[in-house]
């Protein structure tokens, strides 16, 4: 196994540096100049080539990779052209409202897009299963932002029972913190439960068929067991590998969520970057989500050998 | 001691140290338009550091509601009789918020820093022959000829405005921006609380003299009476308003006009017109390329256009708009029609007859267009669809707002990734006038982008600079305007409002070009 480890996270290094490549590259293609934005509507040509010269986007852009890999190499990213701060440093500040955002959804989706599939492919062809597969339409249709607004009109407008906007950090206070992560998390857990209901039920309903579940029942175990133990376990496979696909793809929906919850998280400032065409804060938080998404396909990996004990690398 | 003798004491202790009952921190909570990523108003010309910069820092001049330029942190200023030198006292007892006094030495390095920077601050430094400190509180600018420029461009209302900083900050380099966010304005800058992308802070500054006069526009006594400025960034639109009516807000600077109608509808919400002035919205010519390199050719979009076709495409509602057929805001001191009779009416038979004296030989507009503002996204259609009908063909590029913004700095051929004209907006206070108005410099490559060339406008602006009587200020930029009918740098295409939408706990908003949050008060 931890051959195996290492060979995979070996791999990751020219992922990485074809990441940076692409990266780097796509962004001097982008059009749009860092300087311009940070001079302002009223600066003269002067003002944004004295800029320009000042960040070092005057240099040919070769010399500019190689400064920017050295630092990378040495675990430096450098300084956003427009707060002032590292980026290190930027990307820190926003990691906490993003983790929590995805870890919030993550819970909540696995909570109740499990029990839900297992139920409709238990019930199948019930009422039961034509409304989990009705809500599991519904939820994948929706787009995120219609879910937010309305949520948002109900329970903090018309209910007030929630806040409308923004984060507040653990450390200030357990119940600010997860009040507002409400919200956003609902709204975001809606596409995934959708997506992975719908899978466990498909699973589930393979596995239920199976000659080992028969002899479970006909030993006499009850269903609840014979559900857990015997088909949910041999159904998980697929369904982890979902879930781990959702992590990747949650990062995608964090972006949006977090615009309508006035959530300053990692997806705003990735978003803020890219407009501004802050260079160094895209090109980090583009490697640091590629990392997260290779990570996270090596832990689903890594976990197939504990769901199912006859795959070994 | 008994009990009750030992809480009786107490009381009688408490009553004679005069302890009051605690009182709740008053915080007001603001969505600007924009986050704040940059703190040097210097630096950068953008909105957003100028409105940080009237929170921190104080300006020695400020412009009034009237337009008028009145002391801010200068007690009394004497003009010579020659009119060369401009003598300056500050006001006494004015503190930096570390606690040091604002001595005249800061003043001079700020306005230097200023002046490299910023246009009107650059034709300031050309008449300026010498500036001499007398005594820690007194200063004197020497000119080397009368000008009107001294108080109009310390009392500048928009970026870049020339605020003062300490003398150890001012010495930072023009092009390098700061980071000592030291003052001496009403506010003080909470830089540890500052998250960009979320929030920034600003505390009530407790040692903050203001001027005894009352409030009015940019000048008077800034009194602060919150403790605290959250300026929360709030990115969508809908979301801030929800914020807003759900009172965890407390103002939205600018939401888009279609959002109006909820503010209005919401009972705890009320509309403030902060900006009577409003905003000019214009288009601009590329004047080094075929065929608006040709006067005449830029005459005929003059027109070809009509301004409530622009108006209506954007601004929807007529209560937030005007048409105004004048280079300078109406309602502004140099605002006149002289000269724009029979333009801005699309008359698309002038248009096309100008088009055929001109020799137009068909080639297409560049048009830019922005999609991603939403306050400029009809506008190029408009403009499309006008100039077609005037007799143009035109070339309708769509892209996001920072593309235009670096595009428009590229002297390329339009077909080599240069352009011929765009569309923007202008804060009214930004263009009051020729020599404030950046599109009217006409000074060849050292113009704004679009590069107008011509003698005759740099000429009346710097008449203009030079002339000291308001009335023969005004009979200038008539001439101005009159010769940019003739020498078109750009396009006035009328003005527009915005209304501030504010929770009715909220009051005492000035009425200013930029949103300031002194006077103002929360329940």
């Amino acid at each position: 196994m931890l051959p195996y480890i290492g060979r995979r996270l070996l791999a990751t290094i020219p992922v990485m540096a074809v990441v940076a490549v692409v990266v780097f590259s796509l962004l001097r293609l982008t059009a749009g100049d860092p300087a311009a934005i940070i001079a302002g509507d009223n600066a003269t040509s002067a003002d944004v080539e004295a800029i320009r010269a000042h960040l070092g986007l005057d240099r040919p852009l070769v010399e500019q990779f190689v400064i920017w890999l050295g630092r990378i190499l040495r675990g430096d990213f450098g300084e956003s052209f427009f707060f002032k701060k590292q980026v290190s440093q930027l990307i820190l500040d926003r990691v906490e409202p993003t983790l929590a955002l995805a870890t919030t959804t993550l819970l909540l989706t696995i909570a109740v897009s499990i029990p839900l599939g297992v139920l409709a492919a238990w019930k199948r062809g019930t009422w039961i299963d034509r409304a989990v597969m009705s809500f599991s339409v519904l939820g994948f249709s929706v787009p995120v932002f219609v879910i937010g607004y309305a949520l948002i009109y109900l329970f903090a407008i018309e209910l007030a029972w929630l806040p409308v906007q923004g984060y507040q950090r653990l450390a200030d206070g357990v119940g600010g913190f997860l009040a507002r992560l409400v919200l956003p998390s609902v709204t975001l857990a809606v596409v995934f439960v959708a997506l992975i209901a719908r899978i466990t039920r498909a699973s589930v309903l393979e596995v239920l068929n199976a000659d080992h579940v028969r002899t479970a029942r006909a030993k006499g175990l009850g269903e609840l067991p014979v559900l857990l133990r015997h088909v949910l376990r041999n159904a998980a496979v697929p369904i982890v590998t979902v879930i781990g696909i959702g992590v990747a793809v949650l990062i995608g929906g964090v972006v949006v969520t977090e615009s309508v919850y006035g959530i300053p998280g990692l997806g705003r400032l990735t978003v803020d970057a890219v407009q501004a065409r802050d260079y160094p804060t895209v090109q980090a938080v583009i490697l640091l989500f590629s990392v997260a998404y290779v990570l996270i396909n090596l832990l689903v990996d890594l976990s197939y050998t504990v769901l199912d004990p006859r795959i070994r690398y | 001691m008994t009990f009750r003798r030992l809480v009786a004491v107490t009381a009688a202790l408490a009553a004679l140290a005069g302890v009051a009952p605690v009182r709740a921190e008053t915080t007001l909570r603001v969505v600007l338009h924009s986050d704040l990523k940059i703190i040097d108003p210097i630096w950068t010309t953008a909105y957003i550091v100028r409105n940080h910069g009237y929170m921190v820092y104080d300006t020695l001049f400020a412009m009034d509601a009237k337009g008028e330029i009145k002391p801010q942190m200068v007690d009394k200023y004497e003009i010579s009789k020659d009119q060369l030198t401009y003598t300056l006292t500050l006001r006494d007892g004015l503190v930096w918020h570390d606690g040091k006094p604002v001595t005249a030495e800061d003043c001079v390095a700020s306005i230097k820093r200023w002046a490299a920077k910023d246009s009107m601050g650059q034709k300031l430094m050309t008449f300026v022959k010498d500036i001499q400190i007398v005594n820690p509180r007194t200063f004197k600018i020497v000119v080397n000829e009368p000008t009107g420029l001294v108080l109009g461009a310390l009392g500048k209302p928009s970026s870049n405005v020339p605020f003062m900083m300490p003398k150890r900050v001012a010495e930072t380099d023009p092009n390098t921006q700061i980071s000592d966010t030291t003052g001496s304005g009403p506010f003080v800058f909470k830089k540890d609380e500052w998250k960009p992308g979320d929030k920034a802070v600003y505390v009530k500054f407790d040692k903050y003299k203001p001027r005894a006069e009352a409030p009015s526009g940019l000048a008077g006594g800034k009194i602060v009476k919150v403790d605290r400025v959250e300026w929360k960034w709030i990115p969508d639109h809908q979301t801030a308003m929800n914020a807003l009516i759900a009172g965890e807000v407390d103002y939205l600077e600018a939401p888009p006009h279609d959002l109006l109608p909820v503010a209005k509808a919401d009972p705890n919400v009320k509309l403030v017109d902060v900006n009577p002035l409003g905003n000019q919205f214009t288009f601009r010519f590329n004047t080094l390329h075929k065929p608006f390199d040709n006067a005449k050719v830029r005459q005929a979009v003059l027109y070809a256009f009509n301004q409530e076709d622009f108006l209506k495409a954007v601004v929807g509602d007529a209560a937030y708009y005007k048409v105004c057929k004048a280079f300078f805001p109406c309602g502004s001191p140099m605002s006149s029609t002289k000269g724009m009779e029979g333009l801005l009416e699309s008359n698309f038979e002038k248009s096309k007859a100008l088009l055929k004296e001109a020799g137009y030989d068909g080639t297409a507009i560049v048009l830019m267009h922005s999609t991603d503002l939403a306050v400029l996204a009809n506008l190029a259609p408009v403009a499309k669809s006008l100039l077609e009908k005037g007799g143009f063909k035109v070339d309708m590029v769509s892209m996001d707002w920072q593309t235009l913004v670096a595009r428009r700095a590229k002297k390329d051929p339009p077909t080599a990734g240069g352009w011929h004209a765009f569309l923007t907006s202008w804060v009214a206070a930004d263009i009051l006038n020729p020599v404030m108005m950046g599109f009217m410099n006409a000074s060849c490559d050292k113009a704004m982008f679009g590069w107008p060339c011509d003698k005759e406008i740099e000429s009346l602006r710097d008449q203009f600079a030079r002339e000291t009587n308001p009335a023969k200020q005004k009979a200038i930029a008539e001439a101005v305007q009159v010769r940019e009918t003739h020498y078109p740098t750009h396009v006035p295409l009328g003005q527009w409002y915005l209304p501030s939408p504010v929770r009715k706990s909220v009051d005492g908003i000035i009425q200013a070009p930029v949103p300031v949050f002194w006077n103002v008060t929360k329940q």
